[in-house]
């Protein structure tokens, strides 16, 4: 370390000081703004590629999505992002019929919020698939709910209703109840019950089967999340 | 000419061993416990801080002497910010997945008083030069500090290393290193092994001394 | 009303700001020797936490909706100026509240912690309700591992330890441990 001392300080004029961290703040907020303007194409786009793969997983035979909310009491298209949205995700074929939606749904798991999506097709009232987006459950053992296959594959075709029901290990006999896993009941059972809490909210909103909403337009890559 | 040379060169090594800003002087403990769960979230994060500290540094030197001395702790920040703030988006753009994994741990850089510490106590006092060698070694150091404790978390706690499986299936990895308990446990190991190594160099160096001590007697 | 119970319990026990999330290391292994000095470090520390959970929610509300690229930059200035100005307020009106934590109080602006809060908040999108209870919870658990840790110390003192070991090792080793015991907390709110 240098032993010498900085100079004294000379007396400097307030304005000076005003005028230095102004011009600090302006070269640095040019900076960011050039940063974030070069990275934010990149990042909107990794964002809706990554929504798109999750929703084309758990609603298996969907090729084009649309974002719908739930406004006035309908389920309406819409492209623009809103504060406090709760957004569901419509799923259609390659020719814009309906095949099912993607709920986005949250809740305390064993250590923190887990955040996942499933696939729902009204018709049936079953759940096609789904998938953890978020979540802090312990290694090795909570996050078998995204990485154990056999757990994963119990969602596959599930019945929603009554419930969705979790019960021990390979004891799952009838199409509403899950099997959960040795050694991370609590985190299988929040997800199951994220599920239900989630499709007793949206059961009321969604429309009847048969009349969702349409495919609005053709849809461009990365267009979703503007 | 050599002198200089020589200069640069025991201040970039003094931040990687001697001073080693984690291991000897207990600095930047947050994102140091926090992120080092996997050997590649700590080697990310040990080069974020690299870009930031560097860059800091570089600037704080060269532009040390229109930074009048009573603002100079904002200036720091404001510079010391901007850089992370760009750090954060090339992260977010390049590597969502890594970015994902350290979250909230990136822009908690600018709290890291490692990153204060250098700026308020060399760069702004030395050369240009000089100022970039020792953020180079300083960051070195913390990259290293990262990495072993990222690299020991890893090995244990999930028996792999870069998410390469090590140890084939019979292994049962001791998760509770990855989780927050083996942070502080893993830590206080290390700085165990650097006492015990400072406490045998001394006894050493005083037996040497005894030695000569007695040799120069008889 | 469920939700504001499992921010608070959250914060306090399951995700502690120092034992789960390592925010605010730098006081904890650096005051926690007397159990009053920690004491008045918490409350001080609860204090700051509660006005930058305003700071965040006012900034997130008004200002980074525009300019969400600046998040950064106007989180460390506002929460740092807010905290000097309380400062010379306390000092004018209450020099005596002021000698029991002021002094605290630009130690604490610069920890991870504060900017950690505001940062988790923005980040879960939480309310101005929700930031003050997740405040509360976060200042109270980061007292409460404080005081724990300060209490081991306290007691530690007295006792005959090898020379080797003190020190920061030690505390580190004392904080895992700590750590490991508040991971007996995770899945309070998910057992039913």
């Amino acid at each position: 370390m240098s032993p010498d001392k900085p100079p004294e300080a000379p007396a400097v004029s307030s304005t000076r000081l005003v005028l230095t961290l102004a011009l600090a703040g302006l070269v640095s907020g040019v900076a960011i703004i050039g940063i974030y303007e070069v990275t934010l194409p990149t990042i909107t786009a990794n964002k809706a590629r990554e929504l798109r793969e999750a929703v084309f997983k758990v609603v298996p035979g969907v090729t084009q999505m649309q974002k719908l909310v739930y406004k006035n009491g309908e389920l309406v298209p819409t492209t623009v992002t809103e504060k406090d949205e709760q957004p569901v995700y419509g799923g259609y074929d390659a020719d814009g019929s309906f095949i099912g939606y993607a709920i986005p749904g949250a809740g305390p798991g064993f250590q923190d919020i887990i955040g996942l999506l499933y696939g729902y097709k009204p018709d049936q009232k079953v759940v096609t698939g789904m998938e953890i987006l978020e979540n802090r459950e312990t290694p090795g053992l909570g996050d078998k709910i995204y990485k154990d296959a056999e757990f994963v594959a119990n969602f596959k075709a599930l019945s929603v209703e009554p419930e969705i029901i979790p019960v021990k290990k390979g004891k799952k006999s009838l199409p509403n109840e899950v099997d959960v896993i040795t050694g991370a009941t609590i985190s299988s059972k929040a997800v199951v019950r994220i599920i239900n809490e989630t499709h007793t909210t949206w059961s009321t909103r969604l429309p009847q089967p048969g009349s969702e909403p349409l495919m609005t337009k053709p849809e461009q890559a990365a267009d979703e999340t503007k | 000419m050599a002198r200089n040379e020589h200069e640069a060169y025991e201040t970039f090594i003094k931040g990687i061993w001697r001073d080693n800003p984690v291991f000897v002087q207990v600095l930047g403990m947050c994102p140091m416990l926090a992120v080092t769960n996997s050997a590649i979230n700590a080697v990310a994060m040990g080069g974020a801080t690299l870009f930031v500290l560097v860059g800091s540094s570089f600037l704080v030197a060269s532009f040390k002497q229109w930074i009048p001395k009573q603002v100079r702790i904002s200036g720091f920040i404001i510079i010391i910010a901007t850089f992370v703030t760009v750090a954060d988006y090339t992260l977010l753009a390049l590597v969502p997945k890594v970015h994902k994994e350290l979250g909230a741990f990136i822009p908690l850089i600018v709290a890291n008083c490692m990153i204060l510490g250098r700026q308020e106590a060399f760069a702004s006092r030395n050369t240009v030069r000089l100022a970039v060698m020792d953020a180079l070694g300083t960051s070195g150091g913390f990259m290293v500090a990262l990495f072993s404790l990222g690299a020991i978390r890893e090995i244990l706690g999930n028996g792999s290393l870069f998410g390469v499986d090590l140890f084939g299936e019979h292994f049962e990895p001791w998760v509770i290193m990855i989780l927050p308990p083996g942070g502080f446990l893993t830590l206080g190991l290390i700085l165990l092994f650097f006492n015990w190594v400072t406490q045998q160099k001394d006894k050493f160096i005083e037996q040497v001394a005894e030695a000569e001590r007695v040799a120069s007697d008889g | 009303m469920d939700n504001l119970a499992w921010i608070f319990i959250s914060s306090l026990l399951i995700n502690n700001f120092v034992l789960a999330y390592f925010l605010g290391l730098c006081p904890f292994l650096g005051v926690s020797n007397s159990l009053e000095t920690s004491l008045r470090l918490g409350l001080a520390t609860i204090f700051v936490l509660l006005i930058t959970a305003i700071c965040a929610w006012v900034l997130n509300t008004y200002v980074l909706i525009y300019a969400p690229y600046l998040r950064l930059i106007s989180f460390i200035v506002v929460i740092a100026s807010t905290v000097q100005f309380i400062e010379m307020l306390i000092k004018k009106i209450s020099p005596t509240l002021f000698r029991a934590m002021g002094i605290f109080l630009p130690l604490i602006t610069t920890n991870c912690a504060i900017l950690g809060l505001a940062i988790f908040a923005t980040n879960r999108g939480y309310g101005l309700v929700e930031g003050i209870v997740f405040a509360l919870g976060a200042g109270i658990g980061f007292t409460l591992a404080l005081l724990l840790l300060a209490g081991l110390r306290e007691e530690s003192e007295l006792s005959d330890i090898p020379k080797l070991i003190q020190g920061i090792a030690m505390n580190l080793i004392i904080a895992g441990i700590l750590s490991m015991a508040f991971m007996g907390f995770a899945g309070l709110f998910s057992a039913t």
